[in-house]
């Protein structure tokens, strides 16, 4: 790989984060001199992947079979008994065709302080929020890796100062992250693509900084006997783009104002779980929700394993203008824990459309060869997409992928 | 006279033990077990948990233990995966409740995700190991009702012999037959009985050390299923105590940064 293969994105990403490990390391030289006992542990993930889309592709270029490798390299070092640490986890991904997945990406890397009831954290960080399974509304802090994973859960490394209290009555967590990462899109051999290629410009900015618009977050968070309870506001360029009007495209980057509200209850085996988002923008004001439960029938028959039964409810006031397409839709999945000595798992399940004929279903399974193998399946079937949803673009997109990985 | 006082005292308190119910008796044991181990405020260990299955091959994980004394209600404790590598980081946060379920969170470091967990089932295995989530966790007395059996032997150890049934209903086991060693009050030996009253499981403790003049732990755990023929055993090493821990230090912070 060459720098000419990333994108101009990620050139700047890299530019920024490379001043960060830079001043880190000049930092670390200087506390050098001061630390007892350090702590430090590299490992690495080697990933090997085979998909297969059975349907042929809807747009030129398009493939049925793709290969492509993935390593996922870390480090820690912690001194002064850990008060101090730094992190870095990173990503690169070679497809054998489709050329904007081969990308690579520092997921993390930052330096931490922790002090009795703080913890300070500066550089390139993945923070995760919320509790349901099926979307995750809350979670604003990363930008998503739309090419590296459908469900959206992989995401980018996002550049940031994240200071976080303990009090006795919950967590104060506030961020300033200076800096926005745009999605990246499939390239003209992709699957799970639009028609035409998006690229770095077919993006627009609501703020004339663009990228360089600091955006600023806080989150309060605690628990309560049986529940746990989040409230967030973001304030800044929303992750996701803005299309204010179905008949023309123009995705756009708006800044938004964002408040949300996750909340879990525990009670015996039964998790409930909701996830609220009202977004206010110049362009386009959302509210959405998602919130079910998931029950679990625990060492069934005494056999060890556990067989959960998930159902949520998914809802956007954006309608047609939803581009995840789960305006009015029911989730139901069942989750299977093995609780053998290969880990092994299996989550399966289909989000219904209440409107349209749309169904997408799922598979996940996975478990461990041996000590450092293991192996993972990962299916999605559009089946009956309705030409009004935006899933149409993906409707031929059904696809089953084969991991094989070894842990260093 | 002051012999004719002694012997009426030895005669009074041999009667007063014999009133005691065996019920009372039992009590009486598991709070003086619990007892004589309190004061080590905070502490950590390392373990090897290794796995043999019916054919005798074996599998290894690496764990970390933090743990914080409470009295007025259950203990807290933090376990962390060291390996196998691909789940080294996963964690878990427990708040032990003397009565009703206990708190638990999960850490995912993949997702960086906390997730609140259910703790109600007890039963299920702990990583496909031999050992029940109950097992593994804070044995406070509340826990359990108590029935003094006998006094008698364990591999020539003098020990009280205590059937302790669980208060929860979720619980996997209808019984416990508990060896306490007579002079610390130390764990020798714990025989499960399943539902259905079968002999399902037993833990021998070995290798026990003292620690700090008061806290007695054993440097392995055996278990052995009798009903499947698999076995689990566990082996501690690098017990600190009094390691000056703090509520801060069982946070969902904490738990976030001990999936190292």
């Amino acid at each position: 790989m060459t720098f000419t293969d990333l994108n101009r994105d990620q050139v700047k990403v890299l530019k920024v984060l490379i001043g960060t490990m830079v001043a880190i390391f000049i930092l670390l030289q200087d506390l050098r001199a001061q630390e007892d006992e350090v702590y430090q542990d590299f490992k690495a993930e080697l990933i090997g992947d085979f998909s297969w889309f059975w349907n042929d592709g809807l747009y030129n270029g398009q493939k049925n079979t793709y290969l492509s490798f993935a390593v996922k390299p870390e480090y820690i070092r912690e001194w002064q008994d850990g008060k101090y640490a730094i992190r870095f986890a990173g990503f690169f991904r070679y497809d054998n065709r489709d050329y904007r997945r081969t990308h690579a990406d520092i997921r993390e890397l930052y330096w931490q302080v922790v002090m009795e009831n703080a913890e300070l954290s500066i550089g390139a960080k993945k923070v995760f929020w919320g509790v349901t399974e099926s979307a995750h509304l809350v979670d604003i802090i990363n930008q998503t890796d739309i090419v590296e994973s459908f469900d959206r859960e992989e995401k980018l490394g996002q550049p940031m100062a994240h200071f976080s209290y303990l009090t006795n009555f919950g967590t104060l967590d506030f961020f300033l992250l200076p800096y926005f990462r745009k999605q990246v899109s499939p390239g003209r051999k992709g699957r799970l693509r639009t028609p035409f290629i998006l690229d770095g410009s077919s993006f627009d900015f609501e703020s004339s900084a663009e990228e360089y618009r600091p955006d600023v977050a806080f989150r309060y968070s605690h628990y309560f006997g049986v529940f746990d309870v989040g409230i967030s506001q973001f304030y800044g360029t929303g992750r996701d783009p803005i299309i204010a009007n179905i008949d023309v495209f123009q995705p756009i980057y708006g800044v938004i104002s964002q408040t949300g509200l996750d909340i879990q209850a525990t009670t015996g085996p039964v998790l409930w779980k909701a996830e609220v988002i009202k977004r206010f923008n110049d362009l386009q004001d959302m509210l959405a929700f998602v919130g079910g439960f998931e029950y679990t029938f625990g060492n069934v028959g005494n056999s060890g394993i556990d067989i959960g039964l998930l159902a949520e409810y998914l809802y956007d006031d954006r309608g047609q203008l939803a581009i995840s397409g789960l305006q009015n839709d029911l989730f139901v999945g069942s989750r299977l824990a093995f609780n053998d000595i290969q880990d092994t798992q299996i989550l399966f399940g289909g989000i219904l459309d209440m409107e349209h004929s749309t169904r997408l279903y799922s598979l996940e399974a996975s478990r461990r060869i041996g000590e450092s193998w293991g192996v993972e399946i990962e299916s999605r079937i559009f089946s009956k997409v309705d030409q009004e949803e935006f899933l149409y673009l993906f409707r031929e997109d059904s696809f089953l992928e084969f991991s094989l990985s070894k842990f260093f | 006279m002051k012999s004719l006082v002694v012997t009426l005292i030895a005669v009074f308190s041999a009667i007063s033990i014999q009133a005691q119910s065996p019920e009372e008796r039992g009590l009486e044991i598991a709070k003086e077990a619990d007892a004589v181990d309190q004061g080590f405020e905070s502490s950590s260990v390392s373990l090897t948990m290794v796995l043999k299955n019916k054919q005798g091959q074996e599998t290894q994980r690496l764990l970390e233990t933090k743990t914080l004394e409470l009295t007025e209600d259950g203990d807290k404790s933090l376990i962390v995966f060291n390996s196998p590598k691909d789940v080294q980081g996963t964690a878990t946060l427990t708040f032990t409740h003397k009565v009703g379920s206990d708190d638990q969170w999960l850490y995912l470091p993949a997702l960086k995700r906390v997730k609140r967990i259910s703790s109600s089932n007890k039963s299920g295995p702990f990583v496909g190991s031999e050992f029940a989530y109950e097992d593994l966790s804070s044995q406070e007395v509340e826990k359990y009702t108590y029935k003094f059996v006998e006094e008698g032997d364990v591999n020539g150890t003098a020990v009280f012999f205590v059937e302790r049934f669980p208060v929860d209903p979720k619980s996997g086991y209808s019984k416990q037959l508990v060896a306490y060693n007579k002079d610390n009050y130390r764990l020798e030996k714990i025989d499960f009985y399943d539902r259905r009253g079968g002999h399902l499981k037993t833990l021998s403790y070995s290798g026990y050390e003292l620690y700090l003049d008061k806290h007695w732990r054993a440097s392995q755990f055996h278990m052995v299923n009798h009903q499947t023929g698999k076995e689990t055993k566990l082996m501690f090493e690098d017990y600190a105590f009094k390691i000056g821990l703090e509520e801060n230090d069982f946070s969902q912070n904490s738990l976030a940064r001990a999936g190292r």
